[in-house]
């Protein structure tokens, strides 16, 4: 064995994965994962846990899968965080724990996430759960949202004897979890569903179809539900258009619409009611990873794909791992491409979508290189089907709702970094409804700091009455 | 789980049904709507809310069964439940935030067309309970189609039923019947509340705009989630794009780009073709080959 490269993990075969929704990434095997945990320095002044939002003792859980206790792993792990099969799968590592992993200066760093998927889903493949034995301490908190923020907050709290109840508007907890990420990244029934199920278990109550503003407001929580402290984490839920013409013409999506009929609603499977119209020919905007999901989608539903960015490769902000399988399935990247106006046939649906080539400035004081047109250079696409992948903004909704509550010019909620204390007294927040769209490791750190400073703010608040 | 209290058939495939549903029921008002999901494979469906019963707890809806949900929805009867019910969504009427003594000057004319009388029968009920009379206009193709005209009658001052064919009441579409209001009776109205299929708003719309009578309509394009996430629901109202699920979804019918909102609803209209299809064919009609049974099909 090689030391200084990860040991592979095993993958569908691309050619067979581009016809299916099922897992791309197989995941460890026990002797896989021994090996590949006996490849961590286990330093005493661990880097890798400074690079993680929540802090996981990684060196600490390696070291039980090493030693062949699994289920050592999972309890070192659930001691940080309520989703270590979710992260496992969808964190970018590569940028947080795993780029300061002392291994990765000579060669490749440990492969730290799928490590923790690995003892995750041995868990729960062996029926093992996180315990609460914290003892109740009668004080309501409510969580809205329930996608990794609401989670985190919530099962944090639980565990500190709160009574906690999670208010979600969709018939689905999960959040982008559930509605965003594909299947064939994350899995919704045995993944996602039992990471919920866990949070659960610590006894956190769900109540679903509650839409926070429009069924009950937070001052009525506070008020006539007695919930004493309210954490929201609400997401980045409204989808950006580029205001181009042709913009509404039957055929254009939302990544988030394309999206959610996909995998909240499952359009993939037909005994399902939802449909979709997958397209032929598609040309997905944006080069985050959403819209790596909504183009490998909509490969799978049958199509073609265009991914068109308007930078080059070098500055794609999707994941590394996600531009590869992307590539490897067969989606056809076009850099340095803007759209400029979508092609509408007399009926009203889109038959094409006119570009322009762009090239790049040089950097500016922002460090970034603006992209600029360059001069008649504008060609067309032949497309039935258009998905805008250009990033969300928080849904007003609660804000303008909830008085007292300020958000910023992007209707951010104005929240302190460490505590998540927002304008409003015992009112939290954190994940993308505070910094907008980031990632679900970003959002469960701030759930977990809101947890812990609401634990805070209701003791100092009992101590001083 | 949502209890169904009631079921009654209002018309040829049009149903009402009395859903339990507290949260809703204790904070909706007229001009929102809910989204209904009756079981694990259901979609997502949008229905503005017909009337609510805070004391009971429960809502009122009325949806006609057309696609491969409504289908089922209309096969549950009383004592059943759905899975789901989400609401209250979207802005209450104006009308409800305006000042009572601004609103008793106004003469308001409700015009209701088809399964639109279901949305349009809680806002002239809350006209009433606040003291200011309205007229309305039901209108439907033959008699059989006319749905809540006695309740109606019980609230709005007066009710002019209008039929396509001239099997009940005026003889003629909703706008052939303001025109006689407005024209031949010498009626004179501040403001005009349609809502119907679209075709219906466009050209009331277009008659209103004529005569300088300002219009509210209420839209209810596709949706998936309602809360302002997916986009599914934008269209252009005075060259802005909304989503009608937050914006709206009722809107200024003189600024609605009605025939690009009436292309939209065209979007599913062939998967959902599909829909029924399937259920008459099983799993047969995806065969493919000559690709006719493509979802993009149109």
């Amino acid at each position: 064995m090689d030391v200084l490269k990860k040991v592979p993990v095993r993958e569908q075969d691309p050619k067979v994965r581009a016809h299916n929704f099922e897992e791309v990434c197989l995941g460890y095997n026990e002797e896989e994962a021994k090996l590949e945990a006996q490849r961590c320095l286990k330093c005493m002044n661990a880097r890798c846990i400074g690079g993680c939002p929540v802090n996981i003792d990684i060196p600490g859980f390696i070291r039980e899968i090493e030693k062949g206790n699994p289920e050592g792993a999972y309890k070192v792990l659930s001691k940080y965080s309520a989703l270590p099969a979710v992260c496992g799968r969808v964190c970018p590592q590569e940028s947080q724990c795993e780029e300061r992993c002392i291994r990765g200066i000579k060669g490749e760093p440990v492969s730290i996430g799928k490590l923790e998927r690995y003892a995750a889903d041995w868990a729960r493949e062996n029926g093992i759960k996180p315990d609460n034995t914290a003892e109740r301490n009668g004080k309501k908190a409510a969580v809205i949202g329930s996608g990794p923020a609401g989670l985190t907050c919530a099962g944090d709290l639980a565990k500190m004897g709160y009574d906690v109840t999670i208010f979600e508007a969709l018939h689905e907890p999960g959040g982008v979890l559930v509605y965003g990420i594909p299947e064939f990244r994350l899995p919704k029934e045995s993944v996602v569903k039992s990471e919920i199920e866990n949070v659960k278990a610590l006894g956190v109550k769900i109540e679903t179809n509650v839409v926070i503003g429009k069924s009950v407001t937070i001052d009525e929580l506070m008020e006539e539900e007695g919930f004493e402290a309210v954490f929201i984490g609400s997401g980045a839920g409204l989808p950006k258009f580029m205001g181009i013409p042709g913009e509404n013409a039957n055929g254009v999506f939302s990544a988030n619409e394309y999206l959610t009929r996909n995998n909240l609603m499952k359009a993939f499977d037909s005994s399902y009611d939802t449909p979709i119209a997958a397209g032929h020919t598609v040309a997905v905007v944006g080069g985050g990873n959403v819209a790596m999901d909504a183009a490998r989608t909509a490969l799978r539903l049958g199509a073609k794909v265009y991914v068109v960015y308007r930078r080059s490769e070098e500055e794609l902000p999707a994941r590394v791992e996600e531009v590869h399988h992307a590539k490897e399935e067969g989606i056809i990247f076009r850099f340095l491409t803007n759209p400029t106006e979508i092609l509408v046939d007399e009926n009203g649906w889109v038959n094409g979508i006119r570009c322009e080539e762009m090239e790049l400035l040089e950097p500016d004081a922002s460090g970034r290189r603006r992209p600029v047109p360059k001069k008649d250079s504008e060609f067309e696409l032949p497309v039935d089907t258009v998905i805008m992948s250009l990033g969300t903004s928080p849904n007003p909704l609660i804000s303008s709702t909830t008085e007292g509550l300020d958000i910023n010019k992007y209707n951010c909620i104005i929240a302190d970094e460490e505590t998540g204390r927002t304008t409003k007294e015992g009112v939290f927040a954190g994940g993308d409804a505070v910094i907008g769209a980031a990632t679900v490791i970003l959002a469960m750190g701030a759930g977990k700091k809101a947890a812990a400073a609401i634990d805070k703010y209701l003791t100092d608040r009992q101590e001083s009455t | 789980m949502y209890k169904i209290l009631k079921k009654e058939i209002l018309a040829p495939n049009i149903y009402l049904m009395d859903i339990e549903a507290k949260r809703v029921a204790k904070s909706c008002y007229p001009g929102q709507f809910v989204i209904v999901k009756m079981d694990e494979k259901g979609e997502r469906i949008p229905l503005t809310i017909c009337d609510y019963d805070r004391e009971k707890g429960s809502v009122t809806i009325v949806f006609q069964a057309l696609g491969s949900s409504t289908k089922r929805m209309a096969g549950y009867e009383e004592g059943e439940e759905f899975m789901d019910f989400a609401g209250p969504l979207g802005n209450r009427s104006e009308l409800i935030d305006e000042p009572s003594t601004e609103l008793h000057e106004k003469k308001i004319l409700f015009v209701a067309g088809g399964v639109g009388t279901a949305p349009v029968y809680p806002q002239v009920k809350w006209m009433k309970e606040q003291g200011h009379e309205v007229d309305c206009i039901i209108g439907a193709r033959n008699k059989d189609l006319i749905i809540l005209e006695e309740e109606m009658k019980k609230v709005a001052k007066n009710v002019y039923v209008a039929t396509d064919d001239g099997s009940y009441g005026f003889k003629g579409n909703v706008n052939d019947c303001i025109k006689d209001l407005v024209k031949t009776q010498g009626k004179h109205y501040d403001c005009v509340i349609a809502i119907g299929p679209v075709i219906m708003m466009k050209f009331v719309c277009l008659l209103t705009k004529e005569l300088k009578i300002p219009t509210i309509v209420s839209m209810n394009p596709i949706m998936v989630d309602g809360t302002g996430m997916c986009g599914a629901c934008r269209l252009t109202v005075g060259g802005k794009v909304k989503f009608a699920c937050v914006d709206g979804p009722e809107f200024d019918g003189h600024l609605v780009d009605f025939d690009e909102s009436m292309k939209r609803q065209q979007m599913y209209k062939t998967v959902e073709g599909r829909a029924v299809l399937k259920e008459k064919e099983g799993e047969t009609h995806k065969g493919g080959g000559c690709g006719c049974s493509d979802p993009t099909d149109r």
